[in-house]
């Protein structure tokens, strides 16, 4: 009967706990909030370990303000000698060993989650999807393997199912992080490979993020991944590896918008199936759910992203003053209506980032 | 050889003094002094960085200037103010806790702070010229491939000084070694001694593989090596191992000192020994090793793979079980005590809650998989400040509360000490128990910027509000040093009933410190013969001539002269006409090295007849 309410008592504690850390920030951005797999493998280590901690800690504050209450010097006692003790060895192994079982209840789940997590049978497999992240400054490039997809920025995927992702960078260490469904994993020059998975359960925009610090413009360095069902998926994928980048525009403007384009962009940039080249890939620039990973998806902010790129991201290898005002205009008539796919972010639930506020 | 030198007084003797001294004493004001100017700098690095991050969407400075904030607000934090700081207590108490009239070498003991504080002053200077801006850590190829001079004013300026760490590290290893008062076998040294012992071990194995990174990343950057360098075969995560292979000890190297100056300020304003005496010294040497096993923990989502991960996550857990002893070993020596709340006690028992808060966190970080969203976030950095700064920061202000009438010779006022206190204390909870929630929340660390609508606006503004909080503190402090320096009176030897045997000689000691070398009969040999309802320390050997060694400017020289050729090293790389520092610099570096071999310098006696007359005191 008590081991039973000791029990009871423990996921009554556990379930405090979920509640409140889980009131905690944003649906789309917030590790407290797992919406995927990984992060909430991860979130059920948290709660094991806060609540872990916290029973040692509820321990120590009990014998701590016991003792500054009781043993404080009183007014007269001043003289007052107390007794020299040594020390008291049962006492001592017990504060030993009592942390050393502790830690194993969290050593066990910590192995098992880091072996799950770094887990790649499954990339074995001939339907697996499989995304190459390569990290720049400042922006992320997604090639998907074997499908002639090259994308950046917005990376789609299927919901309900693992997407594999093979991870490099091409200039300095960066690291790829997605709070709300998995981890993060730091993305290396050279040969080193990393792979990590994502599996997100609902359909809706995450925000990610890099977490290593990558130069001026490190906090500006945003992308977003975007979960729609796998029907939409599929619709999203064919719809991506049909681009004709060559395609006339319908407005006037956009098509000089188009030739403009051609003539000063294409170095750096692409639109198709192109790996990635100095910059990123434009395709399906008009339905991204945000410009260079920050500013809202309006012409006047493409306008000024274009003419002034190193105003809003520092230190990005964008030329400013390439074209002028009114050449970036026509660019951005041009891109903003490359909308190649009907599967856009409103169709995963919108771009959630407004109404979820705390 | 001649008698004691004669005591010539003006600013300009004072400063020659200073500059020349090889009294541990003289050189514990010179390492306080610096590290306390970094001190202040660093902090005020640290308050445009919380100004900066006050509400989203801030342009108080540009994205560049703040990576070189925190940069340079993270460097100067550990290596130019906690460092020096934790120097400045060792040589201050060290040598009078084991009964010793100088450290093993006082004049490696000059050499290493002046190669500290010129290392420091490179470091600075860069603010000049352009800051390093690849984080404190700097991770390459950020580093090796950052425009400007700033990174390798990094390298040079952590090299110099790292060597000067060094130096004091392998000193007071012989100096407690070597230099105990008869009858201090190990297991009578104070703890704080032991802590200092243990940190010693640590620099000595651990700063040659930041001195090893640091020439490597000078060859990449200044002589066209390529050892991060991935296009010519190199690899960046090298720099990643070599540091943290440093970096994680020196962790231990700052906290322990203050873990053994709490423990001496719990016995003492509890009125008890330690408890668990034996058991502490164990959990600090195991502590010590344990630094060492588990650098990779900072690098869990590097790619080390699952097996590494793990092995590294059970390892760096193991380390909250000595620490555990050690907080409830201090617990326990209040308990049945006589407890008075001084500042140093108010300090030390505020320590308890906030590094207990630290070392769980700790122990969360730990868990790998978990790590993979807690790292490089504000969850890391409000772990590692209450690390730093619950268990190192409030260790330095409860040392420097309880050790000051010792090393002034004046009583800090305990009034202003409660102010300082109580501000500094609610601003730090203030400002870092919300990053932990805010790290959870998506923020991660070293963001110039956040973006409105991520629910992170609220908690960045009360964190800015905290550090506005400490900030007052520490200026109470600045004030409190001032006034006592002012309208201070003269503190007795013996101001709080101390137990070990600094406090049996007057306040401030005498340049030769024990008259007669004490022979220590126990544990906290000055309670054991104060129990015994003696005044003072038996002596273990009669009144003699005492040997001191004389000062000397050439550790200066030396450093200055490193100091020269490390502006000729950074900038011979945009013209080489700038060897020519190099040259010269090193030419006052190795001139003075020889002047010091070929030169016999063999000290100078106390005579026996001076210190009856009270020389010298």
């Amino acid at each position: 009967m008590r081991g039973w309410m000791r029990k009871f008592r423990s996921l009554i504690l556990f379930g405090a706990l979920t509640l409140i850390l889980s009131g905690c920030g944003v649906d789309n951005i917030s590790a407290l909030k797992p919406e995927g797999y990984g992060s909430d493998l991860i979130f059920d280590l948290m709660m094991i370990s806060i609540a872990i901690m916290l029973f040692v800690f509820v321990i120590v504050m009990a014998i701590y303000t016991f003792v500054l209450i009781r043993y404080r010097q009183k007014k007269g006692q001043e003289d007052f000698i107390p007794k020299q003790t040594e020390g008291n060895k049962a006492l001592e192994i017990i504060w030993t060993v009592i942390p050393i079982i502790l830690l194993l209840v969290l050593a066990v789940p910590t192995v098992q989650a880091t072996f799950d997590l770094a887990d790649k049978s499954g990339q074995t497999d001939e339907d697996a999807l499989t995304i190459e992240v390569t990290g720049n400054q400042y922006w992320w490039h997604f090639n998907y393997a074997g499908q002639e997809i090259s994308t950046s920025q917005d990376l789609y995927i299927p919901t309900g199912e693992r997407v594999y992702l093979d991870m490099k960078s091409s200039d300095v260490i960066h690291s790829f992080w997605v709070p709300s469904i998995a981890g993060k994993m730091d993305t290396n020059p050279g040969e080193n490979v990393n792979t990590m998975y994502l599996e997100a359960y609902e359909e809706g925009v995450y925000w990610g993020q890099c977490a290593e610090l990558c130069g001026p413009s490190h906090s500006l360095m945003d992308f977003k991944v975007i979960a729609v069902s796998p029907e939409k998926f599929d619709q999203w994928k064919e719809d991506m590896q049909n681009i004709d980048p060559e395609a006339q525009p319908e407005t006037a403007s956009a098509q000089e918008g188009q030739e403009l384009f051609q003539n000063n962009c294409m170095s750096c940039h692409a639109i198709g199936s192109a790996a990635a080249g100095v910059g990123p890939n434009l395709s399906n620039f008009g339905n991204r759910t945000m410009i260079a990973g920050i500013l809202d998806p309006t012409k006047e902010n493409l306008v000024d992203w274009i003419t002034n790129p190193d105003e809003i991201k520092p230190g990005n290898q964008m030329p400013a003053d390439l074209v002028s005002e009114e050449e970036a205009s026509k660019i951005a008539d041009y891109l903003l209506q490359l909308d190649h796919s009907e599967v856009t972010p409103e169709s995963a639930g919108g771009n959630s980032n407004e109404g979820n506020n705390e | 050889m001649s008698t004691a030198v004669a005591q010539n007084r003006g600013l300009g003797a004072a400063i020659w003094d200073y500059l020349t001294t090889v009294d541990h004493k003289k050189i514990a004001h010179l390492y306080l002094a610096s590290g306390g100017f970094f001190f202040l700098i660093g902090g005020l690095e640290a308050m445009i960085i919380r100004i900066q991050l006050m509400k989203p969407g801030n342009d108080f400075i540009s994205a560049g200037l703040y990576n070189e904030m925190i940069t340079m607000h993270g460097t100067t934090m550990i290596f130019l103010a906690a460092m020096p700081i934790i120097f400045a207590l060792m040589n201050a108490v060290v040598p009078l806790q084991i009964g010793a009239r100088d450290v093993a070498f006082p004049f490696l003991n000059s050499l290493g702070f002046w190669l500290f504080l010129f290392g420091g002053i490179i470091l600075n200077v860069s603010w000049f010229t352009g800051a390093p801006d690849a984080g404190w850590t700097n991770y390459a190829p950020l580093s090796t491939t950052s425009p400007g001079h700033g990174v390798d004013y990094y390298v040079m300026g952590l090299q110099i000084s790292g060597a000067g760490t060094l130096i004091g590290g392998i000193n007071f290893l012989v100096t407690i070694v070597n230099m105990r008062a008869p009858g201090m076998t190990f297991m009578r040294m104070p703890l704080f001694t032991w802590t200092v012992f243990v940190t010693s071990t640590l620099i000595l194995f651990a700063f040659p593989a930041l001195t090893v990174g640091l020439f490597l990343m000078m060859f990449d950057r200044m002589f066209g090596s390529a050892f991060f360098d991935i296009a010519l075969g190199g690899n960046a995560v090298i720099w990643e191992h070599l540091f943290w292979i440093f970096g994680h000890p020196e962790v231990y190297i700052l906290i322990l000192p203050a873990f053994g100056a709490f423990s001496e300020i719990f016995s003492t304003f509890s009125k008890k020994r330690l408890f668990g005496y034996s058991a502490m010294v164990f959990a600090t040497v195991l502590i010590g090793f344990l630094g060492f096993m588990v650098w990779a923990h900072h690098m869990f989502t590097v790619g080390l793979g699952p097996i590494a991960n793990s092995i590294f996550a059970v390892a760096t857990m193991a380390i909250a079980v000595p620490t555990g002893i050690k907080i409830f070993n201090w617990m326990f020596t209040m308990w049945g005590g006589s407890i008075r709340m001084t500042t140093s006690m108010l300090w030390s028992v505020a320590f308890i809650p906030t590094f207990t808060i630290g070392g769980m966190t700790g122990v969360m970080l730990a868990a790998a998989a978990a790590d993979y969203q807690y790292h490089d976030t504000y969850f890391v950095v409000a772990h590692f400040h209450y690390v730093i700064v619950g268990g190192l920061v409030f260790g330095i202000f409860a040392a420097l509360h309880y050790w000051w009438p010792k090393m002034f010779g004046r009583v800090l006022s305990e009034k202003l000490g409660k102010w300082t206190f109580w501000l500094f204390f609610i601003g730090f909870h203030l400002t870092f128990f919300i990053q932990h929630f805010l790290g959870l929340m998506g923020m991660p660390r070293r963001y110039w910027t956040f973006q409105d609508g991520q629910g992170l606006n609220t908690g960045n503004l009360i964190s800015t509000a905290g550090a506005f909080l400490m900030a007052i503190g520490t200026i109470i402090f600045l004030i409190n040093v001032i006034y006592v320096a002012v309208k201070g009176k003269q503190a007795s030897g013996d101001p709080w009933d101390g137990r070990t045997l600094e406090w049996s000689i007057p306040s401030p000691p005498p340049h030769y410190n024990f008259k007669q070398t004490p022979l220590v009969r126990g544990l906290d040999p000055l309670w054991v013969e104060k129990s015994e309802g003696k005044k003072g320390m038996t002596p273990a050997e009669p009144l003699g001539d005492i040997h001191m060694p004389n000062p000397s400017i050439l550790p200066f020289m030396m450093s200055l002269g490193l100091f020269i050729a490390g502006f000729g090293f950074i900038y011979q790389v945009d013209n080489k006409v700038w060897l020519a520092l190099v040259f010269i610099g090193m030419g006052i570096t190795f001139g003075s090295m020889l002047t010091r071999s070929l030169k016999d310098d063999i000290g100078h006696h106390i005579h026996k007849e001076d210190l009856e007359k009270g020389a010298g005191e």
